[in-house]
């Protein structure tokens, strides 16, 4: 690892100003990602701003129909909220599945969130459940949010502080792991809510997304049967030697049947 | 150079590190506490799993800095002042969970959160799922889960063949 200038702010006004005062300073929250990406020397960054002394970060609150989760809670309070579990059990669930209990007792939702890697389980459910991604700046709707490979449509220097999900009438996911890594090979998250249906796949692209003709299905029958039909396209699926775009595309519909279930 | 305070088994220490420093470089090489061992490097292979707090960590993916001011638990903090195993300790004494040696630090302390982030009691499922994080590389898990679920009715108070042992 090359070395770095470490700062630990008490406050999101004092970090957004260090990222603004160093372009090639990086905010660290659990760390699950950039650390093993320092090591292999894949990242250079100036200075790490250590986001943990930030209570404002914390928190998990009911705002009318919505549940807000700080962008540093933790995989493990996920998973093991009363409130979450009450509001979205199926959000307890996946984020009880990430990683181990090691990376889900440091890694947070935020991180994940900003770092937008093509298996994280998060960004299915936040297209999904029409959450909304809050920075320091202004809210981003979760379908403008996810915008590539480890790419989001926040600015250098924005932060992301927290996210907001209106609470669905039923949720549920499924995903297949790899067998060795663990990752999402793919993985679809499905809600019910006041926004409509949503159904998001991760691990299948270079980018989460919605699939809207099972949305469209789901929205006049939920039913696994419903989806037990529709073909996701393979054509700009991952192929990669754990498995073809046409098995992920496959994949999709499994999932998305399985998932359904899961809600009930 | 950044200083870091970390209490680790009860003790205070105060050292000078890098930015870059890892939690178990401190550990090791400053502390010289080389119960917790390195092996992956990777946060894949667990044998570096220390608790802060009461949280198991694996030390190779925490810098030194983002622990200042933590309480770290290390292997060689579990046994009690006179020398008595804890009781995880114990059981993988008694159970023989163990071949090589290299991961059981970490397996010890990933175990001991385990087994409090389930008061109700644990089934083999869970114990098995719940030791993801930590790989064996004689592949001796079956020792291992018939260790943790004794020490886990130990720990709980429940009656188990250890119990008994022990007794007699």
């Amino acid at each position: 690892m090359y070395d770095f200038a470490y700062h630990k702010p008490t406050s999101v006004a004092d970090a957004v100003k260090l990222l603004a005062e160093d372009p090639d300073a990086r905010p660290i929250s659990g760390g699950m990602t950039l650390l093993p990406a320092l090591k292999h020397r894949l990242n250079m960054p100036s200075a790490l701003i250590d986001l943990s002394g930030i209570a404002e970060l914390r928190g998990i609150r009911r705002e009318g129909d919505a549940l807000v989760i700080g962008a540093m809670v933790k995989h493990f309070e996920i998973a093991t909220d009363p409130q979450i579990m009450a509001a979205i059990p199926a959000l307890s669930r996946m984020a009880a599945t990430i990683g181990d209990t090691q990376v889900r007792n440091r890694g947070t939702i935020g991180g994940s969130l900003a770092n937008n890697d093509p298996a994280a389980d998060y960004p299915a459910a936040a297209l999904a459940l029409g959450a909304t991604l809050i920075t320091d700046r202004r809210q981003i709707p979760a379908d403008a949010f996810f915008v590539g490979m480890f790419t989001t449509a926040m600015e250098p220097g924005e932060l992301l502080v927290g996210v907001s999900f209106p609470i669905p009438e039923k949720a549920g996911y499924a995903k297949l792991r790899n067998p060795a890594s663990r990752y999402s090979m793919t993985g679809v998250f499905v809600a019910r809510g006041p926004k409509g249906v949503g159904v998001g796949v991760n691990g299948a692209a270079a980018c989460a997304f919605r699939q809207k003709e099972m949305e469209a299905a789901l929205a006049a029958n939920w039913s696994p049967e419903a989806v037990a039909g529709i073909r996701q396209p393979a054509d700009d699926l991952n192929s990669d030697i754990h498995g073809s775009a046409e098995y992920r595309a496959n994949l999709v519909t499994v999932m998305a049947k399985r998932a359904v279930a899961d809600a009930g | 150079m950044p200083q870091v305070t970390l209490t680790v088994n009860g003790q205070s220490h105060t050292v000078e590190v890098e930015a870059r420093t890892l939690l178990v470089e401190v550990l090791r090489e400053k502390l010289r506490l080389t119960g917790t061992h390195v092996g992956c490097d990777t946060s894949q292979c667990g044998a570096c799993v220390v608790h802060i707090g009461e949280d198991s960590v694996k030390s190779c993916t925490i810098l030194a800095v983002q622990a200042d001011g933590a309480e770290v638990t290390t292997i060689e903090g579990l046994a009690a002042a006179d020398g008595a195993l804890h009781p995880m300790q114990e059981a993988f004494r008694e159970y023989h969970a163990l071949q090589c040696g290299f991961c059981t630090p970490g397996m010890v302390m990933s175990a001991i959160d385990l087994v409090r982030k389930h008061p109700q009691g644990l089934s083999e499922q869970e114990i098995r799922e719940g030791l993801e994080g930590n790989i064996c590389r004689c592949t001796g898990y079956h020792n291992i889960v018939k260790a943790i679920a004794a020490a886990a009715d130990v720990m709980q108070g429940r009656t188990s063949e250890l119990a008994r042992a022990a007794a007699e």
